[in-house]
């Protein structure tokens, strides 16, 4: 507070007629530096002050923004030898943990692990792009066959036929250290492009 | 075209006095007289105000982070000791502050007591810093609770207890100031408000109400000096004594900043109300008073608890009422210098005794050795975000029960979850089955499942026909779903 006032009591601004700023008793000729002197310290002084405050304060304030506070983890699937033979898509339940500052979420999703076309590794989201049901693998007809809405997928997600406006939604995955992990997303529904949602 | 840039500044200054009064403000502000000039032992009031500043900024910030609840107030913290940037420094600052502003509360009353600055018409200046001394010590109070750490619980379950050996009401204000007849998270929330709120209020007026008084009386001077009609030669507040207050804060800061940053506080594990052998200890500038009350049990509990403190603490409200000599020199007025020190002594011995009484009982220095050796463990542990109820905790409950287990093997096997969504959540095709349990009995939900109702067959239940083992798990399944 007194650091901005401070300034303005610099020689520069001495034609100020303010009385305060005139030393009242001191009839010594250094007074005037002596007071320079000690304004300038005082200066000084709030600065010291301000910034040692200041520094950890913005820092603590500005925590979430520098450190990732929130954010997706990956979660395992499981052994990639289990879906080396893999020849119809299996059912796996992942476990979504998500950070939020001092408290973590901790869900189950049903996502299934198939092959596309190439004969790579996919991770499919469980969740029908229709209205939300969760898609059931048929082994008898070897087909996904959503029971809400009978939206029909084979066995890489492709849409077949029904309503639903997309294939199945692929969520992102990776293989590290011999495991197949997944990042789990939801996506919006009835549209005709995925559309992740935070 | 443009005045030079001084000019400028000064017709700005011109401007904003004209509109704020701003400089008048300053002038009467900065040139305060104090007789007899400037010394180092008048930085005390100036210290505790930046104190009281710094404390409302730390605590402003850790409220950032700070939840005031019995779940996560212990979390919250251990968060912003642990993972927060600058977190632990800032708590440091803050906890740190507390004892600050005690330490340098009893240097300002003992200033002013031995100078006699409460002399000549200061009766209201003294009684205005006697309201700002309790509320700091509410403050201190209040506060220490707030982390909900073992050490904060039980200080705090003794604390409130004194209450209850006041006569007539005390178990009614001790219920008031918990918020029940147990300390839980309805005592955090009020102690919080304490603190945050309704206490810095008061703090604020009376530091209004202490400073203005103080000013109408005017500074009183060395001990020499007349207190009603100063004769020194007397010397603006600025610069000297400012820069004299501006260094006491300097060197207050840069202990706490040196402290906080090498002795970081400590935050224990949090409160377990089952715990039967935690021995509380208060902080530091309490102990006296914990040790104190340790000596009046039964009959006498009401002269140790409520007579002696209350003669003694109106003694010293009271003292520029009775001690109206215009003698300021501490050797002149041995009786109130006396009981000064006398209550001084008294309060340092009963500390010294605590302290001493905790290291040779073999059983509590063992205790409270154990109790640290908690602290530091706890404290060297990695932070763990706290897991949020949702419906991985329903699944867990479930397989707790193995014939519930069983059962959601059943129920993800016949696609149940197809429609009703895992762990029974419901999605868009069926409802959610969490809670049906509380809704139906075991025989309602088996009837049901045999021979669903004209609106669940309308939503494409379809009969569900299992051997009678199966079955029962499925509804230990269904029942266990929360």
């Amino acid at each position: 507070m007194f650091a901005n006032w401070l300034k303005s009591s610099s020689p520069r601004s001495r034609r100020d007629p303010m009385p305060f700023l005139e030393p009242p008793n001191d009839k010594a000729p250094d007074g005037k530096n002596r007071r320079s002197f000690l304004a300038a310290l005082l200066a000084a002084g709030s600065a010291t002050v301000g910034v040692l405050l200041a520094v950890p304060v913005i820092r603590f304030t500005l925590h979430p923004v520098l450190a990732r506070t929130t954010e997706k983890s990956w979660s395992d699937v499981g052994k990639i030898q289990e879906f080396q033979s893999l020849n119809a898509p299996i059912k796996r339940l992942v476990s979504i943990e998500e950070q939020d500052g001092w408290r973590k979420t901790l869900i189950e999703k049903p996502v299934y692990v198939s092959k596309d076309t190439r004969g790579g590794l996919i991770v499919l989201s469980a969740v029908c792009p229709h209205l939300g049901c969760t898609v059931p693998w048929l082994e008898k007809e070897s087909k996904f066959i959503c029971p809400c809405h009978r939206g029909v997928f084979s066995a890489d997600g492709t849409l077949l036929g029904g309503p639903p406006p997309r294939n199945m939604d692929r969520l992102r995955s990776k293989i590290e250290g011999g495991i197949l992990k997944t990042q789990y997303q939801f996506f919006r529904q009835l549209t005709h492009n995925e559309e992740e949602l935070a | 075209m443009n005045p030079p840039p001084e000019e400028r500044h000064s017709r700005f200054r011109a401007w904003l006095d004209s509109r704020t009064g701003l400089d008048s403000l300053l002038r009467h502000a900065l040139d305060e007289p104090i007789p007899g000039g400037a010394k180092i032992a008048y930085v005390f009031g100036s210290g505790l105000l930046f104190l009281f500043v710094s404390q409302i900024v730390t605590g402003v910030f850790l409220a950032m982070y700070y939840v005031p609840s019995a779940d996560h107030a212990h979390t919250t913290v251990e968060y912003i000791t642990k993972e927060v940037t600058s977190g632990s420094f800032l708590r440091g600052l803050h906890a740190y502050g507390s004892s600050a502003i005690i330490i340098v509360l009893l240097l300002h009353i003992t200033q002013t007591f031995l100078y006699g600055s409460y002399k000549g018409r200061r009766e209201l200046v003294w009684l205005a810093g006697c309201v700002l001394l309790m509320l700091m010590l509410g403050m201190a109070f209040t506060g220490y609770l707030l982390p909900w750490d073992q050490k904060a619980y039980f200080a705090t379950t003794v604390g409130t207890n004194i209450l209850s050996e006041l006569p007539w009401i005390g178990n009614a204000l001790k219920r008031l100031l918990r918020g029940g007849t147990e300390m839980g998270t309805l005592t955090l929330s009020r102690f919080f408000v304490l603190h945050v709120f309704l206490i810095p209020a008061f703090i604020f007026a009376f530091v209004a109400i202490h400073v203005y008084f103080f000013r109408k009386s005017g500074a009183a001077g060395p001990i020499g000096e007349d207190p009603l009609e100063p004769k020194l030669q007397s010397e603006p507040f600025y610069p000297k004594q400012l820069v004299m207050d501006m260094g006491f804060t300097i060197l207050i800061i840069v202990a706490l900043g040196i402290i906080a940053y090498f002795w970081p506080t400590e935050l224990g594990p949090k409160a377990d109300p089952s715990d039967t052998q935690f021995l509380p200890r208060p902080e530091w500038y309490y102990i006296p008073v914990f040790q104190y009350l340790k000596y009046w049990h039964g009959s006498t509990s009401l002269i140790g608890i409520l007579l002696i403190p209350g003669i003694v603490g109106l003694l010293l409200v009271t003292v520029p009422f009775f001690d109206r000599s215009l003698e300021r020199r501490p050797w002149k007025r041995p009786v109130s210098v006396g009981l000064f020190a006398v209550i001084l002594l008294a309060l340092g011995g009963l500390g010294l005794l605590s302290h001493r009484e905790d290291l040779r009982n073999p059983g509590l220095a063992a205790q409270l050795k154990a109790q640290r050796d908690a602290t530091k463990e706890f404290m060297q542990a990695k932070f763990e975000p706290e897991l949020s109820g949702g419906s991985l905790l329903a699944e867990n409950a479930a397989l707790a029960n193995p014939g519930a287990a069983k059962g959601k093997e059943i129920f993800e096997g016949q696609s149940c979850n197809a429609c009703h969504g895992d762990n029974g959540v419901g999605t868009a095709a069926a409802p959610k089955l969490i809670g049906v349990g509380e809704k139906y009995t075991s025989t309602q939900i088996e009837v049901l499942l045999q021979k669903p109702n004209e609106q669940m067959t309308a939503g494409g239940m379809p009969p569900v026909n299992l051997k009678d083992d199966e079955m029962k798990a499925l509804i230990d399944y269904l029942r266990s779903l929360k």
